[in-house]
C-alpha cells in the first residue's frame, strides 16, 4: 500500500512523462485490439463459410433415386463428410421462390421440373473439398459440381496475412513501448538518484527502492490497455451496424460482451508483463 | 562494539584517505573525531555504514564484519546506526515528518506506528510544530534538528555525527552537541565529528584526533553530567541574531566548498595539491585541538 502511494506520488510530479509512457502503451493495445477483431472477425466467416455446404452437386435428369442415394451413401463412408443434405427439385424450386419473392416475373418462368435436384455436402477438412469435387465430377450421374473452394481460399490466404501483419504490428509497438517504458523510467531513476542514494544510506533494501518504478510501469501498462480497449471496443459498436449490413447473412455481430471481456482480460496481463519487464530492465540499467 | 585494524582507502586517483588506522569505540560511548578537512573523518564514517569499501584493514560493527557482508546484509548494518550526514541528505520533496518516517518506513514499521514514533522523536528535538514543512522552509538549526531526528527516529545502536555543528552559530550548536550527549547517556555510542574546537573543549570526552588519514592522538575522556542545564545555560555564548545568521551562512558556504573539494580530489588529481595547501592552512585549528587536548 505505501509503494501503491509513493508511486502515484511519483506519476503525479511527472504528468508530461506519465501521459506519454500511457500514450505509447495505448497505442500498443489499441493495435491489439483491432487486429484481434480482424483476426476473430474473419475467422468467425471462414468458419461459417466452412460450415455451410461447400460443394453442390446438381444431377442430370436422368438420374434415379437410388444411384443419388448410393452416392451419398459413398460419401458418408469416405469418413470426410460431416454433412449430406438432398434437395429434390421441388425444394429447389421452393428455395428459389424464396430467394426471388420480390420478383414475381422470375417465379412466373421457373417451374420444380427445370430445376435439378442436388446434394450439398459438407467436409469436415477445408482441404477435403477438392477431393469429394473429384469424386463427384467422376460420376455419371453429376451434372455440374460448385463449390466455394475459390472463396474459402481466398479468405484463408488474408486471414493468414493479416494475421501474420498484425502481430508483427503488435511485436513492433510492444518493443518500441518497451524502450520508451525503459526510458521514462531510467529518466524517473535519474531525476531521484541523490534520493535513492540517501534512501539506501538509510538501510533502504533493493526491493524498496526498485518497487515503486516497477508499479509506476504497471500502471502505464494498465492505464494504456484500459484506453486502447474503450477506444477499439467503442469504434466496433459504432460500425457494428455497417459492417453488419454490409456482412449480411454471416452471423458475425453483435459481437458478445464475454468476448470482448476475455479481450480486455488478455490484455490486462499483457500489460502487467510489459509494464513490470520495461520497468524492470530500466531498474536494473539504472539502479546498479 | 567498533573495531578499525589497519584501515587503509586509497581512491582512484592514488590519494589515501586514511592510512593504517586502528582504532576501538566501546558500546556506548562518546567519541570526537577532529582533524583538519580531508583528515579522513567523513572516511570512517563511509567506511562503517559500507558505503566504501577499505583497500585494506578489517572494520567491525557491533557482530557484522563490514568487509565480508554480503550486499542483502547491507541494509540491516545500516539500519543498526543512524548517520547525521555532514550534507544532512534530507529529502526535499518530502516534508519533516516524512522524512523522519522514511528509516522506519524502509524497515517495515506501520504506517501509523512510524507516525507516532516520528512526532516523538520530533517532540524531543523541539521541531514538532514543523513536522509538515518541507526542508527549504526551515532555518539551518531546524533542518539539523530534522536530520538528527530522522537519524534517531530507529533508535540505533551507533550514532554518526558528521560536522553536526558545522553550519550552525555557537549556541545552536551547543543546543544539538548537549542533544547528542543526552543520547550517549541513554547507552547509544556517538561517534562526532568536528571542526569545533570549543566545543570539544567544554564537553570533556575521548577525542580522537586526525591528520593526513592517521590517527595522530587518542585521548580518554571523563564522565560528565550532561544533565546540569543549568550550568550549560551559563555556558552558553550570548549571541545575537545577526551573528547567528551570519555564522549559518558563511559556515555553511564553507562546509559545501569543503566537500565538493574533496569530492573533486577523488576524481581531479590537479586538486589534490590545492587540498595538501589546504591542509596546511588548518594546521591552526589543528593547534586548537592540541590545545584542547593538553
Amino acid at each position: 500500500m505505501k509503494f501503491i502511494g509513493i508511486t502515484w506520488k511519483n506519476i503525479r510530479r511527472s504528468p508530461y512523462q506519465a501521459i506519454a509512457a500511457v500514450f505509447i502503451m495505448m497505442l500498443t493495445f489499441l493495435a491489439f485490439s483491432i487486429f484481434s477483431f480482424i483476426i476473430f472477425g474473419s475467422s468467425r466467416i471462414i468458419a461459417y463459410f466452412e460450415s455451410k455446404p461447400q460443394v453442390t452437386a446438381f444431377f442430370r435428369d436422368e438420374a434415379r433415386q437410388e444411384e443419388i442415394d448410393e452416392l451419398a451413401k459413398t460419401l458418408k463412408e469416405s469418413g470426410l463428410i460431416s454433412s449430406v443434405k438432398f434437395v429434390s427439385k421441388e425444394e429447389a424450386l421452393n428455395i428459389y421462390k424464396e430467394q426471388n419473392k420480390n420478383d414475381p416475373l422470375l417465379l412466373d418462368l421457373v417451374t420444380a421440373e427445370i430445376l435439378p435436384s442436388s446434394l450439398e455436402i459438407s467436409t469436415y477438412q477445408i482441404e477435403d473439398l477438392a477431393l469429394v469435387s473429384d469424386t463427384l465430377r467422376k460420376s455419371t450421374i453429376v451434372q455440374e459440381v460448385v463449390f466455394q473452394k475459390d472463396v474459402v481460399a481466398t479468405l484463408t490466404s488474408w486471414t493468414s496475412a493479416l494475421r501474420k501483419i498484425g502481430l508483427a504490428v503488435v511485436a513492433f509497438l510492444s518493443l518500441v513501448s518497451l524502450f520508451i517504458m525503459v526510458t521514462i523510467i531510467g529518466i524517473k531513476i535519474s531525476q531521484k538518484r541523490t534520493d535513492i542514494e540517501t534512501m539506501r544510506l538509510i538501510g533502504a533494501g533493493s526491493w524498496y527502492i526498485r518497487w515503486p518504478f516497477i508499479l509506476e510501469g504497471i500502471f502505464y501498462g494498465l492505464v494504456g490497455a484500459f484506453v486502447g480497449w474503450f477506444i477499439s471496443v467503442g469504434t466496433l459498436l459504432y460500425v457494428t451496424p455497417y459492417l453488419s449490413s454490409f456482412l449480411r447473412g454471416i452471423p458475425l455481430f453483435p459481437i458478445s460482451p464475454i468476448i470482448l471481456l476475455q479481450l480486455l482480460g488478455i490484455e490486462v496481463v499483457v500489460a502487467i508483463v510489459l509494464g513490470a519487464f520495461s520497468s524492470y530492465l530500466a531498474v536494473l540499467r539504472y539502479l546498479k | 562494539m567498533i573495531s578499525l585494524e589497519n584501515v587503509s582507502k586509497k581512491f582512484g586517483t592514488g590519494v589515501f584517505a586514511i592510512s593504517d588506522i586502528s582504532l576501538t569505540v566501546e558500546r556506548g560511548e562518546f567519541v570526537f573525531l577532529v582533524g583538519p578537512t580531508g583528515s579522513g573523518k567523513t572516511t570512517i564514517f563511509r567506511l562503517l555504514i559500507r558505503e566504501i569499501i577499505p583497500t585494506q584493514g578489517s572494520v567491525v560493527v557491533n557482530s557484522f564484519d563490514v568487509i565480508k557482508l554480503p550486499n542483502k546484509k547491507v541494509p540491516d548494518l545500516r539500519k543498526m546506526i543512524g548517520v547525521i550526514f555532514q550534507d544532512l541528505k534530507l529529502l526535499h520533496d518530502r516534508t519533516i515528518i516524512e522524512n523522519t518516517i522514511l528509516p522506519l518506513e524502509v524497515s517495515g514499521v506501520k504506517r501509523k506506528e512510524a507516525a507516532a514514533r516520528a512526532e516523538e522523536v520530533l517532540s524531543q528535538l523541539g521541531i514538532l510544530e514543523h513536522k509538515d514543512k518541507f526542508p527549504v522552509q526551515l532555518s539551518g538549526g531546524e533542518i539539523q534538528r530534522a536530520a538528527i531526528a530522522r537519524a534517531l527516529t530507529l533508535s540505533p545502536q551507533i550514532l554518526l555525527a558528521d560536522e553536526p555543528t558545522g553550519n550552525l552559530d555557537d549556541e545552536t550548536s551547543w543546543e544539538i552537541v548537549k542533544l547528542l550527549s543526552d543520547i550517549n547517556e541513554k547507552g547509544t555510542t556517538v561517534i562526532m565529528a568536528t571542526h569545533n574546537a570549543d566545543i570539544v573543549k567544554r564537553l570533556n570526552k575521548r577525542i580522537i584526533e586526525l591528520k593526513a588519514g592517521t590517527v595522530v592522538n587518542d585521548r580518554k575522556g571523563h564522565k560528565v553530567n550532561h544533565k546540569s542545564s543549568e550550568k550549560d545555560e551559563k555556558e552558553k555564548p550570548a549571541v545575537t541574531e545577526e551573528s547567528r545568521k551570519s555564522t549559518e551562512t558563511s559556515s555553511f558556504a564553507k562546509a559545501s566548498a569543503d566537500k565538493q573539494n574533496r569530492e573533486q580530489s577523488e576524481t581531479d588529481p590537479k586538486k589534490e595539491e590545492h587540498l595538501r595547501e589546504k591542509d596546511k592552512k588548518a594546521e591552526d585549528i589543528t593547534s586548537d585541538f592540541e590545545e584542547a587536548l593538553k
